[in-house]
């Protein structure tokens, strides 16, 4: 469990963030930033052939390596498997802690877009 | 000089006082450097609360029994206290408040919206916290008054020359800081007090990084009025004070209604009562007044001077500590400054620096510390803000250096 040694947590989370694909900077623009975050995240998201794909970045190592987590698990899932996603994980793995109140990383805010995005594209498929 | 003949202060018996200080935090010792957002609570100040709880607490001024008695004596001494704290001239000039921010809140809307008119202007400082900025924001847009802004420096002083083009015979209210909470620097209150009244306007002082360690005397600064917070001052949270000249404070009118601000209340007309309880409507924070009376024994038993004195001795050695760490940017370089210490990493995000200071037991605050225009006056998002209080060490100090400098080689892998 990484709860109980925070600095392993941090290195682990942002060793993740290094591993995300890089997100084009014609995507880093200010329609695509999280609100919600201290820091910025960029957050786009495209489907192909059915499955949502998520873009990430972010201007923290800390931050990037949280909805790099994200991206991880979600893309490409079908936009309803995203609605519906219920992300028990980030317990499981004693990540709580670190992330701490939604607030201060802005990760709810995150999830919350992830969401919405899955939602949007839900109704455009079943439209 | 009063420090050299008192013994230095003996920082271990004070840090006894703070049980909170002795905490692991991530399996590290905790080393607390967040004090300009929130300072610690001596020993004195917690009993003080709970015996308030445990002995005399009933609603003050109404009640003729004697536990209410006990209570109003209790919250009345307070007011006293803090009236010989600032040297107010007379007690029914300090307000209780919610806070500084309620305090300064106070004022731009109740002697905003009496003596502020069109074309009016409100000057204020580059430097100021949002709670410095937006009630008078809030109120020139109410009534059609502007807001000016005086310039800082590069090193984060105010500069005096410019004051002189900026203030007009529109100007009827200046405000700013005594001292900054982004960058420590420690304004010439009284130079810029004389100018403004040397035209005709008020002046609203935020002291809230200002009175657990700097003199304040109110009269002497010839403020007209004096906000700062009790829990900048290692007392309770959620409690302020505004000190107010009498001849002022009358002349405005109430800013909230309720219990305790009147006189006599009937359908057809309300009286108010006469200051200090014309601004305290409704039941006040009570137990935490009383407790701060203990917060300012805590600070005048030991002396402002000799606090002020251990503080700069702490951040004179931080600063040269981070002078020598390559890609360390310090903000706010002031020729006067109180405990507080901004810097900015090359390459490092404020939010990551953070993040692993905590990691290493070490608190401090990152981000733009409610003060986003100064962070765009020096083109940056945030800083990463050390901030010192009278039981902070050396030691600890060595422990925030060593943390940031293991963070700094972690980024360079």
């Amino acid at each position: 469990m990484l709860d109980n040694d925070m600095e392993m947590m941090i290195s682990y989370v942002m060793e993740l963030g290094d591993q995300l694909p890089a997100m084009p900077v014609s995507l880093q623009t200010e329609g695509n930033i999280v609100k919600g975050c201290q820091s910025k995240v960029w957050l786009s998201a495209d489907m192909n052939e059915g499955k949502l794909l998520f873009n990430a970045d972010s201007n923290t190592a800390v931050t990037k390596g949280l909805v790099s987590i994200l991206v991880r698990v979600l893309s490409g899932r079908t936009p309803q498997e995203i609605v519906d996603a219920d992300l028990f994980f980030i317990d499981k793995i004693g990540m709580n802690r670190f992330i701490g109140t939604q607030r201060s990383n802005g990760f709810g805010s995150m999830i919350k877009q992830m969401k919405i995005y899955g939602l949007a594209f839900s109704a455009k498929t079943d439209a | 000089m009063e420090i050299l003949k008192e013994a230095k202060l003996n920082i271990e018996t004070i840090r006894a006082e703070f049980p909170i200080l002795d905490q692991q935090v991530n399996g590290k010792q905790l080393v607390y450097l967040d004090n300009a957002a929130t300072n610690q609570k001596p020993q004195r100040v917690i009993d003080a609360l709970s015996h308030f709880y445990q002995n005399d607490n009933a609603n003050i001024h109404r009640g003729i029994h004697t536990l209410s008695e006990r209570s109003t004596a209790a919250f009345e001494a307070t007011r006293a206290a803090v009236q010989t704290f600032i040297n107010a001239n007379e007690v029914e000039e300090i307000i209780f408040t919610k806070g500084t921010t309620e305090s300064i809140n106070l004022v731009a809307s109740s002697w905003g919206r009496k003596f502020l008119n069109e074309g009016d202007e409100v000057l204020i400082s580059a430097l100021e916290h949002h709670s410095n900025i937006v009630p008078w924001q809030m109120i020139c847009e109410e009534r059609g008054a502007i807001l000016k802004v005086m310039p800082i420096s590069q090193n984060g002083e105010i500069i005096l020359e410019e004051i002189e083009n900026l203030l007009t015979e529109r100007t009827k209210m200046v405000a700013f800081n005594h001292a900054s909470n982004s960058l420590g620097s420690i304004n010439p209150v009284k130079t810029i007090i004389d100018k403004a009244h040397a035209i005709g306007a008020k002046v609203l002082v935020d002291g809230a990084q200002a009175t657990s360690h700097l003199h304040v005397d109110v009269q002497a600064l010839n403020a007209d009025f004096y906000a700062f917070s009790a829990h900048k001052m290692y007392g309770p949270t959620g409690l302020g004070v505004l000190y107010g000249k009498r001849t002022e404070l009358e002349k405005m009118p109430p800013y909230q209604g309720g219990g305790e601000m009147i006189k006599d209340v009937s359908f057809e007309k309300t009286s108010y009562n006469d200051i200090p309880y014309k601004f305290e409507a409704g039941t006040p924070d009570i137990a935490n007044v009383v407790a701060l009376k203990s917060a300012i024994e805590f600070i005048e038993g030991f002396g402002k001077e000799n606090i002020a004195a251990h503080e700069a001795e702490i951040l004179a050695y931080a600063t040269a500590e981070l002078k020598k760490i390559e890609g360390v940017k310090i903000i706010g370089e002031a020729k006067e400054k109180v405990g507080v210490l901004s810097f900015i990493v090359e390459g490092i995000h404020h939010f990551d620096l953070g993040m692993w200071m905590d990691a290493k037991g070490v608190a401090v605050r990152t981000g733009h510390h409610c003060t986003q225009p100064l962070m765009d006056f020096y083109c940056i998002e945030g800083t990463v803000r050390a901030s010192f209080a009278v039981y902070n060490t050396i030691e600890e100090v060595d422990i925030f250096v060593g943390a940031l400098k293991a963070t700094i080689e972690k980024f360079k892998r």
